[in-house]
């Protein structure tokens, strides 16, 4: 057990989903050629001018709402100023005492245990461009694309002790974002990135220890184990009577280990001071209002409406929602067969199951949600057998395609055949003598073993319901 | 056709009278501008072949009857307004090369108006100075005498309409750089009020008190470019979203009633006799038509030049950043961005401009931000608040331009303090965000150096300021320079 427990606060930026980007009308959309997604105002020529996005203003104000924040009713930009040739103004337009968002609450749990973190702050600021080194020809090339897309910085309070709140906040903080429709989060692309402010005080004590900041976190993986390698570098730095020194470490995935990038001996100055360029925004009610009101539903309240209205059990609702892509998936396989239960099963049983083994990924899967809904209603309906919805099923995850065209071509469908089935279950039952003198003796299992071998012999030319009764009646005889 | 001092308004007519084409005028001024700019140095760039064409568009537009007040009228652009494919350097080395590939949203407009460019008229390097001294490649002269400057930093768009080598042009005003120039080259230039026309395109010096405006013979030519050049622009958040009146609406009225008030901070012992006397004359000369002369106190004076180098020097220690020597302009050498970054900025920028940079970073840097830029905008407040209680007992102001007259190159080379002291008459309009003109009022007796008033207006009230200065030069015999 160790002497020291850990406190930890983030600062998480999330790129806005808006088409344009924040101070012009270049597409804000991920990649492209290098330097194609920008213009005189973006790439900083002299004489340009910033125009403020009324959408990733809508944006903020919503993420600011999800998280329970108080909304100024007054709030400007700021320059923040500093040399680097990502960012081709040489400041960053950002807020610094004017926020869009102030003290928030976000609730989370971790292994079943319920916690509410704090948020200190939310404003909203422009991102950088992208640096590219080529170390074999020595040259670094710039990328603007990414210059003046929307930002929103989520900044919380220092309330987490543990790795898992730390993942468990960030995933809570997807799903919210997702939901509210303000970020994709695909933590690959970097449109949400998180840093770690962490510090050890030996255990029981009052005061918090000296701080380091985390950076380069590219998946939760990454966090994870960077909160655990630096909680162990402090405790070793503690243990052997050294001192922990404020600066910022970049962690090294592949090595496991964080490495000093700049102490605050060295932090930047950076100068900040009212944009002249922007000027500060006074919101009414009714604005604030009408922005409130146009939130879609949140995750919460989703998970509610499908305990409530769908019948679903609150952990399966929990699993769907829990993945926007999943839960959009089943919302459109609902809306094609409104069997909502046995969706939520198939989706849970089969789809996530492929999925978790590799199978299938979830965000290119080559068919939509009314495409599955169909197969789940073939089942249901007695049309396909569940040995054949899953042939069908696998069949769709490699090369898509409709469950009624590859049942159609590889002949999957019941036919109801009394005849076949008969003379498969006649033979099954002449074969084994004593499992039907068991049955006849009272016994209930056995016939579950009657059930398989019929199955199995039929290849779905039979449905279970006909099956079943088919065997019960020859046993009753 | 005798094209000196000729004012846009005769021009017109010329042109619409077929008495000249839009290709022969322009033509004049080039002749004029080969013949007395190797010495004056007004223009740092002469765009000819682009001035051919735009006159052989104009003329198109003349023939169809369809001028605007503009069409064919040859102008002027001071070198820190961006031109799509034209150089627009800011006098510094930084920006030798530098070639926008868009226009401001002043050139737009004057384009609409099919407007003829002369050249790009000189300045202090990005428009940090008085003089025009600080300019890499023009150092302008004064018309009036070629030892003297011609005021700054729109000293080459003020030069060239008094030596008439530009009918008109156009300029920029941070803390008095269309105002002064103006009066020491004997012309009229007026800084509109804050918001009235877009920045967009204007390379930034200090963002919250930069306004383009036109310099011109005289108001009413003012009043014509102010028309074609003001208005909302989607582009300049601060553009204000203003209606636009016709600023020649006021012109010629009388000025019976109108109060005129005289701070009389504005005429202290700072400012040279002559020139308050002067001014002070022509004060008397506007009561006799009609205005109500009153005096009034603006104690908030003596911190102007404090506050307004704080302010300005901040923004653009923070604007002027971005020449990094990475994406455009002068490149210096380095094997690291730092070293690359560290001598592009010391070698691309002039001793003023690096003097200014650091005083602005100073000015923001943790520590010092409360005590200099913070008390900086107090002050800012301040100075707003007495003026608008002036303009609680006056509809217009009356001051000095300058403190002197045009001064000799070189008198104050060695002393950027008392450089800066020079602006007092002028930069506290630009911190109360008002309009201002400067005319002529007089000619110094022994040099006959020009001297100029400034009329300050209640904001977006330029009509008012127009309509004084009008009135004053209807009844003044301005002198042309020689030249």
């Amino acid at each position: 057990m160790s002497a020291y427990f850990p406190t930890m606060g983030l600062e998480i930026h999330a790129e806005l989903l808006t088409k344009s980007k924040v101070f012009c009308t270049c597409s804000a959309e991920f990649g492209g050629t290098p330097n194609s997604r920008c213009c005189p105002v973006c790439s900083g020529l002299p004489g340009t001018l910033p125009v403020l996005n009324q959408k990733a203003v809508e944006y903020i104000i919503k993420a600011g709402y999800v998280m329970n924040c108080d909304i100024s009713r007054f709030t400007k930009w700021d320059r923040k100023n500093y040399f680097y040739p990502d960012l081709p103004k040489a400041y960053q337009i950002s807020q610094m005492p004017r926020p869009v968002c102030l003290s928030g609450t976000v609730n989370i749990n971790v292994n079943g245990v319920d916690k509410i973190i704090r948020i200190n702050r939310i404003h909203l600021e422009e991102d950088a461009g992208k640096l590219v080194h080529d170390d074999v020809n020595r040259i670094s090339l710039a990328d603007y694309n990414r210059c003046g897309v929307p930002l929103i910085e989520i900044v919380t309070e220092p309330d987490f002790h543990s790795a898992d709140e730390v993942i468990a906040f960030i995933e809570k903080i997807k799903l919210l974002l997702q939901y509210a429709g303000i970020c994709d989060c695909k933590m690959e692309q970097g449109s949400i990135r998180c840093d770690v402010n962490i510090s050890i005080a030996p255990k029981g004590s009052t005061e918090l220890g000296t701080r380091t900041e985390l950076k380069n976190l590219n998946s939760l993986k990454a966090i994870a184990r960077a909160i655990e390698v630096e909680i162990e570098r402090q405790e070793e730095l503690l243990e052997n009577g050294e001192r922990v020194i404020q600066q910022t470490r970049r962690f090294n995935e592949q090595l496991g280990e964080t490495t000093a990038m700049r102490s605050k001996e060295d932090a930047h100055d950076y100068r900040y001071f009212p944009d002249p360029d922007i000027p500060p925004i006074i919101f009414t009610e009714e604005e604030l209002e009408a922005i409130k009101s146009s939130i879609p539903e949140l995750p919460e309240q989703r998970v509610e409406r499908y305990v409530n209205e769908y019948g679903i059990k609150k952990a399966d609702a929990d699993i769907i929602v829990g993945n926007k892509t999943i839960c959009d998936f089943f919302d459109a396989a609902i809306s094609e067969y409104n069997n909502p239960k046995a969706v939520a099963n198939y989706i849970i049983g089969e789809l996530m199951n492929r999925i978790n083994r590799g199978e299938a990924d979830m965000e290119n899967l080559k068919f939509g949600g009314a495409k599955f809904a169909q197969l789940v209603e073939f089942m249901q309906t007695d049309k396909i057998s569940q040995a054949n919805a899953k042939t069908i099923l696998r069949e769709m995850i490699e090369n898509g395609g409709s469950p009624k065209d590859i049942a159609d071509r590889d002949d999957l469908w019941i036919k109801e055949d009394n005849d076949l089935l008969a003379k498969v279950v006649d033979e099954i039952i002449a074969n084994n003598p004593k499992p039907v003198e068991q049955y006849k003796n009272g016994d209930q299992k056995v016939f579950g073993f009657f059930m398989g071998q019929a199955n199995k012999a039929l290849k779905g030319a039979a449905s279970p319901k006909a099956i079943q009764e088919y065997i019960r009646k020859k046993l009753g005889e | 056709m005798d094209i000196k001092r000729a004012k846009i308004r005769d021009l017109r007519n010329a042109l619409d009278n077929k008495e000249i084409s839009a290709a022969e005028l322009c033509g004049e001024y080039f002749k004029r501008i080969e013949a007395v700019d190797p010495q004056l140095l007004s223009y740092i760039t002469v765009t000819k072949d682009k001035a051919m064409k735009d006159a052989e568009n104009a003329q198109k537009i003349i023939d169809a009857g369809k001028s605007a007040p503009l069409t064919g009228i040859p102008l002027a652009v001071k070198d820190n307004i961006c031109i799509d494919g034209v150089k627009t350097t800011c006098a510094s080395k930084m920006l030798e090369n530098f070639i926008p590939p868009y226009n401001a949203t002043v050139i737009d407009k004057l384009n609409e108006q099919g407007y003829v460019l002369l050249g790009r008229a000189s300045m202090d390097e990005f428009a940090m100075g008085g003089s025009t001294q600080t300019s890499a490649f023009a150092k302008t002269k004064n018309p009036y005498d070629l030892e003297s400057v011609p005021g700054g930093s729109s000293g080459g768009s003020a030069a060239a309409v008094g030596a008439s080598l530009a009918p008109a042009a156009l300029g920029s005003d941070t803390g008095g750089s269309i105002r002064q120039p103006s009066s020491f080259c004997g012309v009229t230039g007026i800084k509109p009020t804050y918001g009235r026309v877009s920045r967009y395109g204007l390379v930034a010096f200090a963002s919250s008190l930069d306004q383009i405006g036109p310099i011109c013979n005289d108001a009413r030519d003012c009043a014509i470019m102010l028309n074609a050049i003001c208005g909302h622009d989607r582009h300049d958040a601060t553009s204000a979203n203003v209606d636009t009146p016709d600023f020649t609406e006021k012109l010629g009225q009388p000025i019976n009633g109108l109060k005129i008030a005289l701070p009389k901070e504005f005429f202290s012992d700072a400012v040279d006799e002559t020139v308050k006397s002067c001014v002070l004359d022509a004060a008397k000369e506007l009561e006799k038509r009609g205005a109500a002369l009153v005096d009034c106190s603006m104690p908030g004076l003596k911190y102007a030049i404090p506050a307004y180098y704080l302010i300005a020097c901040a923004e653009a220690a923070s604007n002027l950043s971005r020449f990094d020597g990475i994406k455009y302009g002068f490149r210096g050498e380095g094997r690291t961005f730092e070293e690359l970054i560290r001598d592009s900025r010391s070698r691309g920028f002039g001793e003023e401009v690096k003097r200014r940079i650091l005083l602005g970073n100073y000015a923001l840097s943790s520590g010092y931000y409360d005590a200099y830029y913070k008390k900086a905008l107090a002050l800012k407040q301040e100075i707003i608040k007495e003026y608008n209680d002036i303009f609680e007992i006056a509809d217009v102001i009356l001051t000095p331009t300058a403190p002197t007259p045009a001064y000799k190159i070189g008198a104050q080379d060695n002393d950027p303090v008392k450089m800066y002291q020079a602006d007092i008459c002028t930069v506290t309009v630009n911190i109360a965000k008002l309009p201002g003109i400067s005319t002529t009022c007089g000619y110094t007796a022994d040099d006959g150096l020009p001297i100029g008033m400034s009329i300050i207006g209640k904001r977006f009230d330029e009509q008012t300021i127009l309509q004084v200065a009008d009135a004053f030069e209807q009844g003044f015999m301005t002198i042309a320079p020689k030249l």
